[in-house]
């Protein structure tokens, strides 16, 4: 069996936020096998090691399978919030896309799975 | 089973309202609800009200109302809105002023009650410790400029059931703006949750639910949906249709938007926007009840309809958040454009000669922050950076240097100490900003506040009168 290396943005979108010092990402499936993907390779630890050498803050993170999704939190990840963040990217809306440049090992007939209908939601096509 | 529709108002202060229209005029609404405060509004608020103590409110509610209370008052739409801010009652006199000059009239009720910052202050007040550090707010009391506790929905309740047609708030939590005239409408009581009437709990969940998925605006009906490759897919964000749910009296819910508007509500647009700035899903706090999300279900029915059922809740904790500010030093920022050939070199020679001016100089400072717009400003270093050699090669390197400093002077000064580069200093530079380019800097401080003391100062005035 080959396997494949993809950044998460193949298999998932994400939406970031903050609270004072601490930013928060949901992340999404496109479908169950997406989710099952996610939910294995996708955890506190690895999201931690991820943003390590940028943003070395502990990380949160809960399961909601009910909407194909993952929740994290990535603590002191603003310099200490939004209003002192000397960045460009004060409020870390663009955290999201650092996110899905995650890489994760997965199997091909895994990945093809996780792309197969890829549009859960009504997309209007005509 | 009766149903009621409420409507997404603006979703930050600076906005667009135009949005809005559509909802009033084709979205069969009762109500708009709209949430002018992010967690640091108020810090721009309190600027406001130091310079006149009249300001301290959102004041794109005057011009947002102008342009559409005619609508409201035609279709008998009803108001809501945290625009108070800091200041509610000035907020409520400029809409009234502003109304009597145009002939508009409304009765509107405001809410006040919320501005905790004398507890805060007070040093035999209580510890009121951050809370994600533990520490006590002495640290930061002296330096401290606003402090507000986020209210729940039973004032707004209060005032609607009063005949309000217009209500204006200061802080209160975001989704309560909404579950307020959910609420109203369907006579769910908030005052039996604290004793944790398990069905009325779940009832509240879901308007609460609904709040959360509509105080964003655009957010909830396909603006800002990062999907790569997919995002191309959502129509019209030009003309995007507002987020609109209607909700039944057992709480069952419908997330849509007015016909003939762009964005998109499917699954993938909804739950983008149920997990966002929420931390644990299973309790999500609000003053009226703690929302647990792991059993809602979210049924996409096409054509910009997604059925809500499924949340869940539990009683309220007997403390309210309160999230305050404190003066934190001021940043002075500077960005300055450097052209092949050696626009790395160049770049990294000019912020050593910076850097050793602020040393020669004694300037006071904390840091100085460097990133590459165009490079890595929006990722850091987890955004790949080419190797130096490749770096020369670039067309061009832009370069932001944010100065970090407590003393105002320092950062007043320190734009000025680049301009004589452009005479003597690396060559083929372009677009410099930044001479003076100062702003003070707040820190956060989230605490919390028992909700008795809180709310026995809760007060809902009426003014002016219904056309």
């Amino acid at each position: 069996m080959s396997r494949v290396r993809i950044p998460l943005a193949r298999i998932a979108h994400a939406r970031s936020g903050d609270k004072a010092d601490w930013v928060d990402f949901g992340l999404f499936a496109w479908n169950p096998a997406g989710y099952a993907l996610l939910a294995r390779e996708v955890t506190a630890e690895r999201v931690r090691a991820h943003f390590a050498p940028w943003l070395p803050g502990a990380v949160e993170a809960w399961a909601l399978p009910n909407i194909l999704a993952l929740k994290f939190v990535l603590k002191g990840a603003l310099q200490g919030g939004g209003a002192r963040n000397l960045r460009l990217d004060n409020l870390g809306k663009a955290m999201a896309a650092a996110l899905l440049r995650l890489e994760i090992e997965v199997e091909a007939a895994e990945l093809e799975a996780a792309l197969q209908q890829p549009r859960v939601g009504w997309w209007g096509e005509a | 089973m009766k149903s009621v529709r409420i409507g997404a108002g603006l979703g930050f202060y600076g906005d667009a309202w135009e949005p809005i229209a559509a909802s009033i005029e084709r979205g069969g609404v009762q109500f708009i609800a709209s949430d002018h405060l992010a967690e640091l509004t108020l810090a721009i608020l309190q600027k406001d009200r130091q310079r006149d103590p009249g300001l301290g409110y959102a004041r794109d509610v005057v011009p947002l109302l102008l342009r559409l209370w005619p609508l409201m008052q035609r279709q008998g739409v009803r108001f809501v809105c945290n625009a108070g801010g800091l200041n509610p009652q000035g907020a409520a006199q400029a809409v009234l002023a502003a109304f009597a000059a145009k002939g508009l009239k409304a009765r509107v009720a405001v809410v006040s009650g919320d501005d905790v910052l004398p507890r805060l202050a007070d040093p035999a007040g209580g510890a009121f410790e951050h809370l994600f550090t533990g520490a006590p707010v002495a640290s930061v009391r002296e330096r401290l400029v606003f402090a507000n506790a986020y209210l729940g929905a039973a004032p707004i309740v209060r005032a609607l059931d009063g005949g309000a047609q217009i209500v204006i708030t200061g802080r209160v939590a975001d989704a309560a703006l909404f579950l307020g005239p959910i609420a109203h409408a369907h006579g769910w009581r908030l005052d039996g949750a604290r004793e944790g009437e398990g069905e009325t709990l779940d009832r509240l969940a879901q308007g609460l639910t609904v709040g959360h998925l509509l105080e964003c605006s655009g957010q909830g009906s396909g603006g800002n949906f990062g999907a790569q490759g997919h995002w191309q897919s959502i129509p019209d964000l030009a003309h995007i249709g507002y987020p609109i749910a209607e909700v039944w009296a057992d709480g069952r819910a419908l997330i849509t938007k007015a016909p003939g508007t762009g964005g998109r509500v499917n699954f993938d647009t909804v739950r983008q926007q149920l997990l966002y700035e929420v931390h644990d899903p299973h309790a999500y706090h609000s003053p009226d009840v703690v929302l647990d999300m792991s059993g809602i279900h979210l049924e996409d029915l096409g054509q910009d309809r997604v059925r809500l059922t499924g949340a869940r809740g539990r009683a309220p904790s007997e403390r309210l958040k309160v999230v305050a500010g404190f003066r934190d030093g001021y940043k002075a920022e500077v960005t300055w454009g450097f052209s092949w050939p050696d626009a790395w070199d160049k770049s990294q020679q000019a912020q050593a000669t910076i850097r050793a001016q602020l040393k020669e100089r004694r300037v006071p400072h904390d840091e100085l922050y460097v990133e590459y717009p165009g490079l890595n400003s929006a990722h850091g270093p987890l955004a790949p950076l080419p190797a130096v050699d490749a770096l020369n090669q670039l067309n061009e390197i832009w370069t932001r240097l944010v100065l970090r400093t407590p003393e105002k002077a320092a950062a007043e000064g320190f734009g000025r100490l680049f301009p004589w580069m452009g005479l003597s200093g690396p060559a083929y530079t372009c677009g410099f900003t930044g001479l003076h380019n100062v702003s003070e800097l707040l820190g956060i401080w989230p605490t919390l506040v028992d909700r008795g003391e809180v709310e026995a100062g809760v007060q809902v005035a009426f003014m002016g009168e219904a056309a």
